[in-house]
């Protein structure tokens, strides 16, 4: 028989055009291939955030398989010796077993706990990120507000999975949430009853969080992170000014390789962050804290971080109950103001800012340039402004702990968020507003005069001033206009200096050279690049 | 090519032939990219191939690589061969997890480092620029749409037919309606089923006083707290030293003589007289604010505090609330000595003991 010819060669070629033949994928996939994303470190914010999600789904998966959802009472008889014999639920005993008897399950655990603070702390300093330049104004509005709604989604998820060990910390946050609900006027007992189908504890809470957490709340922030994406890829990134970048364009990198070659490293470098402290330390110990018993609790109980800040907001409300003299008369508990209008208030702001802003600006126009904080100094004072509040509440939210460090009274500390809550905000404001306006006028002092060299000149009748390096031709004064963009401020960052001084630990000289004569200069010329050979030579 | 083209020159003229043979790989490349509206201007690469930095480079890589596989070799022993079952104290389980978070950590980001030292520093750097195609989406474009739609409006005819629009809408509300029932009706439970709100362990059962009991189920005798201590209780029922009795744990307090007489005299004033017995006290333990268990008490100012909001309850002055977010002070329960000489409670409490509501009287 006649070996047929066989061209390993064309195997790819033939198979790519069979493909394309039969699903027409040749333009869309070049497209993609070609799309040109900018570059900044800022915008790898929101990816770790979604790194951290994708960590969660792994770890969650594997956490699913030997976590067991019942508030059934059962007696511990595991591993963990100083709690054997002890009663407890059952969702309480699988998660120790989790820990002690399943093994490597303490550090699947301990890496879900963590990518999940992660995944917060990511969400919270892109979306500063996102505010603090302006990326969410026209066409980008319905992206902050699906960012804005990621923030609390993930809250929910992170409460409904931190209450699931039924340890006695995450028992008392229950407990917390129950009364959240009870103090809803109107509804709040019919609201609390639904929930936990009856009083407080009830039998069902942890089946139906077990539900909530593992299947409808990651199934509506994939929805919603693949919205987050498509839009950011139907959009196009934004990107900061500078040369040859305008609202028109976007300048950077093509995705494939290189740009798509860096994402997938960082994304192992974020999940092998998350492994080592998943593995190096410890997070929600819940055997120490026991079984949750409603009659236990001990001082420094914290939620996790992100739940603080209403925590703060709680511990600082004054005792303020509202009665409602109507038949057997009605209360408004002081608990619904700092818990369920705060939040509120808080949702609504940040859902609605891009649209406030761009009504009280009157600018309704789209924007692809990202701006400087210091450009546009009141949504930079707001945006520190509302850090400040924040970082108040969540301070607050620790007073105990505090307090007991710093050896200070734990009234006069929840006196100080109080005072401090209602003060500091507007300090922040101004405060921010001037440094913003003291960075833009410097910006254009070295537009306008040239960057500051160090060297001093004495004048002929005696007067010392220092030499400035213009930054245009000419004497440069007055010729530069204002970008919005980095301005030079030092001799070396416009290639005037030397380079640094080499060496790591302590600096490699050179043996002195000879003195040159006049004819020659002092260093040689560095190298010219090589230039790619591609074919085509451009003129 | 020239490494910096400076400004960008868009495709002006005619599309190249791309099977010119003449053409490099690369021109392709750049030719596709112009079709999708992408200027490549800068192309340059960072590492002459064959020179001293590009084999460094290529040891680093190679060698982060191979550094993953030792990490997760390492991880693979650790998992199987290292001792992971807990045993009291300092043993070698303890360092199991930290183990198995270094050699994936490690692994992990060798890789990671791997591939962005491959990506960073051996591929050319470039510059590209896509038009972003502002305002593209034409007048023209958004109107052929718009009227598009409209006729199929037309075409449906609701505006001649407006029949068809009301009876679909008054078809469909009660589908959605349909849909929203078995939820809320299966979720739905009343609270006031029982008076629950109300009612805590304590409430006799026929007509027998509950004894307060400790954690481990004992009934307890005034001689068992000393002037000053105090101790949780919990009523003497079947489960009451569980969760299913949440709102029932309470504190009796043994007050000092001058405390007691001035507890004494506010219960009296607050209509309470009768509720202590002797210089004993009992206050709920469920804070009124949250729900936490009130547990840290100072005994040297009478004070209760709230760990979890820091509300502070004056146990001399009907546990009013004296700081903090509370706005209303713990119930007491009113308690006797029984003929044993056991405490028992005389009464359930008086009002509605746990975080507050709308509808607490």
């Amino acid at each position: 028989m006649k070996r047929r010819k066989f061209d390993v060669a064309a195997v790819p070629g033939n198979a790519a055009r069979a493909v394309d033949d039969r699903f027409g994928v040749a333009t869309p996939l070049r497209r993609l291939l070609n799309k040109v994303f900018p570059d900044h470190w800022s915008f790898l914010l929101g990816e770790i955030a979604l790194f951290s999600f994708v960590v969660l789904l792994l770890t969650g998966v594997f956490l699913t398989f030997f976590y067991e959802p019942a508030m059934t009472e059962v007696i511990y008889n595991g591993s963990y010796a100083p709690l054997r014999g002890t009663p407890m639920s059952a969702a309480y005993a699988s998660t120790l077993d989790i820990s002690f008897d399943v093994r490597g399950g303490l550090i699947m655990r301990q890496m879900h706990h963590w990518a999940a603070l992660l995944f917060m702390a990511a969400i919270v300093v892109h979306m500063l990120r996102v505010f603090f330049t302006g990326a969410f104004r026209k066409p980008r509005e319905t992206n902050w507000i699906i960012g804005s709604l990621l923030f609390w989604v993930g809250f929910l998820a992170g409460f409904t999975g931190y209450s699931l060990p039924d340890d006695g910390l995450s028992g008392t946050g229950l407990r917390i949430a129950s009364a959240i609900m009870l103090s809803i006027p109107v509804i709040g007992s019919w609201v609390t009853a639904a929930v936990f189908n009856g009083e407080f504890p009830g039998t069902i809470i942890i089946s139906r969080f077990f539900i909530a957490h593992v299947l409808l709340i990651p199934g509506l922030l994939i929805a919603l992170i693949s919205v987050h994406l498509g839009l950011v890829f139907t959009q196009k990134h934004t990107q900061w000014p500078g040369p040859g970048r305008t609202n028109g364009n976007v300048v950077g990198e093509r995705m494939f390789p290189r740009y798509a070659i860096k994402q997938g490293g960082f994304f192992m470098v974020v999940f092998g962050v998350i492994a080592l402290m998943g593995g190096l330390f410890q997070i929600n110990p819940v055997w120490l804290f026991g079984p949750y018993e409603a009659w236990v609790v001990s001082a420094a109980s914290q939620p996790d971080w992100y739940v603080m800040f209403l925590d703060g907001s709680t511990r600082l409300m004054p005792d303020w109950e509202i009665t409602i003299p109507i038949g057997e008369g009605y209360v408004i508990p002081p608990l619904f103001w700092p818990t369920v209008v705060l939040p509120g208030i808080l949702v609504a702001i940040s859902l609605f800012y891009p649209f406030m802003e761009a009504r009280h600006l009157k600018d309704y126009r789209s924007h692809n340039l990202l701006q400087r904080p210091r450009d546009v100094p009141f949504r930079t004072g707001l945006g520190v402004m509302a850090v400040t509040f924040y970082v108040i509440l969540t301070l607050s939210g620790a007073n105990d702990v505090i307090a007991d460090k710093f050896q200070i009274s734990l009234n006069a500390m929840t006196w100080a968020g109080r005072i401090g809550l209602l003060l500091l905000p507007p300090l922040a404001y101004y405060v921010t507003y001037r440094i913003c306006l003291g960075l833009q006028q410097h910006d254009r002092e070295v537009l306008a005069h040239g960057v500051e060299t160090g060297i001093i000149r004495r004048l002929p009748d005696g007067r010392f001033v220092e030499v400035h390096q213009p930054l245009s031709a000419g004497n440069g004064h007055g010729e530069l206009d204002y970008a919005g963009w980095v301005v030079p401020k030092k001799m070396n960052r416009l290639g005037a200096l030397g380079p640094a001084i080499r060496g790591f630990f302590y600096p490699i000289e050179r043996p002195v050279e000879a003195p040159v004569s006049p004819g020659h200069p002092p260093v040689e010329p560095r190298p010219e690049r090589e230039e790619v050979t591609s074919g085509e030579t451009r003129p | 090519m020239s490494s910096h083209t400076g400004q960008p020159t868009l495709p002006g003229g005619e599309p190249l032939d791309v099977n010119d043979p003449r053409l490099s790989r690369f021109d392709i490349v750049r030719e596709g990219a112009r079709r999708d509206d992408i200027e490549i201007v800068h192309y340059e690469p960072q590492v002459a191939p064959g020179t001293k930095a590009e084999r460094r480079l290529v040891r680093t890589v190679a060698g982060f690589f191979l550094l993953t596989g030792l990490a997760a070799t390492a991880f693979l022993a650790v998992y199987i061969w290292w001792p992971w079952e807990y045993e009291p104290g300092r043993g070698g389980d303890k360092l199991y997890t930290p183990l198995l978070g270094v050699t994936l950590g490690v692994a992990l980001l060798a890789v990671g480092f791997g591939i962005l030292t491959w990506g960073k520093k051996l591929l050319p750097k470039e510059v590209s620029i896509q038009d972003r195609h502002v305002g593209a989406p034409s007048s023209e474009d958004q109107r052929l749409t718009s009227e598009t739609m409209a006729y199929m409006a037309d075409e449906l005819g609701v505006k001649r037919r407006p029949l068809l629009g009301v009876s679909l809408l008054a078809g469909l509300a009660p589908v959605a309606a349909v849909a929203a029932a078995p939820l809320v009706g299966g979720l739905i439970s009343d609270p006031h089923k029982d008076n629950q709100l109300m009612t805590t362990g304590f409430t006799p059962r026929d007509g027998q006083k509950i004894r307060l009991v400790r954690e481990d189920g004992r009934p307890i005798r005034p001689a068992d707290i000393s002037a000053g201590g105090q101790i949780t209780v919990f009523p003497g029922v079947e489960h009451g030293v569980s969760n299913q009795y949440a709102d029932s744990p309470t504190l009796l307090i043994h007050l000092r003589e001058e405390d007691a007489v001035e507890s004494r005299r506010n219960n009296e004033r607050a209509g309470h007289d009768g509720y202590m017995w002797g210089n004993y006290a009992a206050y709920s333990k469920v804070c009124t604010h949250a729900g936490c268990p009130a547990s840290l008490y100072e005994q040297q100012t009478n004070r209760l505090l709230c760990p979890c909001h820091q509300s502070q309850f004056l146990i001399t002055d009907n546990a009013k609330p004296i700081f903090g977010p509370a706005s209303r002070r713990l119930p007491q329960l009113p308690i006797e000595v029984d003929a044993e000489g056991y405490f028992v409670a005389k009464s359930d409490y008086t009002e509605a003991v746990g975080p507050d509501f709308w509808e607490r009287p």
